[in-house]
């Protein structure tokens, strides 16, 4: 388990990853935020120039997701999914595939909302097509152990630039 | 970079014996034999290993025929290692925005409701 700040990254299996994060919020809220669109819009990839442009949540079981993402220069990034289970305030499960994917067949992601003492945990699961690109998706950088072991290639790349 | 091309280098990433011999060949290149060296495991294993790596362009060899070394291939790795850096960044500067809605929302909440007209006074 790493915690980065309070961001907390676990493997619940071979093909998943699940992020964890604290919200000092009850989590009728947190859910409210994560599910309407004028809400998300101000938060959801919202950082270095990228805005939430379209953001549509039909929130119902069988219904649709969609996201576009506008960054800067006329950079578009775009996603789509399907709710599969809803459970008000406390869980969805939806599918999510990017119009320009970098990784095969959808995944599929979970997210629940417990609350204790007026806060709330976020917990992100993402099922991943294969246990290749989750391993892949792991090995990032803000695992500390593999952060050093880039931090020599990273060194060779400046050199190589 | 193409989707396709991220993925075999994710791919290649994925296996700890292969993240060592990069991070072998991050400090000068080397023959087969020298990257077999450290691992408790045959040449021919290694040269699969060594296979998958060339084939998602990770690395390539040198030109001294006889010894054949491998040397790392740094592009693609640069590609890769951007795009996690981003997802990481992507979850870390959404949630603190997320942070800012919500301390809103409770302020909104705790707030006494505002009535819509206001009482004329008489």
């Amino acid at each position: 388990m790493k915690t980065i700040g309070n961001l907390t990254i676990t493997t619940p299996s071979d093909r998943e990853i699940a992020m964890s994060r604290d919200f000092d919020a009850p989590r009728r809220l947190v859910f409210e935020a994560y599910t309407r669109p004028e809400l998300l819009k101000r938060w959801l990839g919202v950082f270095g120039g990228w805005s939430l442009d379209v953001c549509e949540v039909d929130l119902k079981v069988g219904g649709a997701i969609r996201y576009v993402w506008k960054g800067t220069g006329g950079k578009q990034m775009g996603m789509s999914g399907v709710i599969r289970e809803l459970v008000v305030p406390e869980r969805i499960v939806s599918t999510e595939q990017f119009d320009d994917p970098w990784y095969e067949g959808d995944a599929v992601g979970t997210v629940l909302f417990t609350e204790q003492g007026g806060k709330t945990t976020l917990t992100m699961t993402v099922l991943y097509a294969s246990k290749a690109i989750r391993d892949a998706v792991l090995e990032s950088p803000m695992e500390q152990g593999v952060a050093a072991s880039f931090d020599t290639l990273a060194a060779l790349l400046a050199k190589s630039a | 970079m193409t989707p396709e091309r991220l993925d075999a280098t994710f791919a290649a990433l994925a296996d700890p014996t292969r993240r060592a011999i990069l991070k072998r060949l991050a400090s000068g290149e080397a023959s087969v034999t020298e990257l077999a060296e450290p691992f408790a495991i045959s040449q021919p294993a290694i040269s699969k290993h060594l296979k998958v790596l060339e084939r998602a362009g990770l690395i390539s060899r040198g030109r001294d025929a006889q010894r054949r070394p491998r040397r790392l291939e740094a592009r693609p790795l640069a590609g890769a290692t951007q795009w996690l850096e981003a997802y990481r960044q992507y979850w870390e500067h959404s949630f603190q925005r997320l942070d800012a809605v919500l301390d809103e929302l409770k302020a909104l909440e705790a707030a006494p409701p505002t009535p819509r007209k206001r009482r004329t006074k008489r």
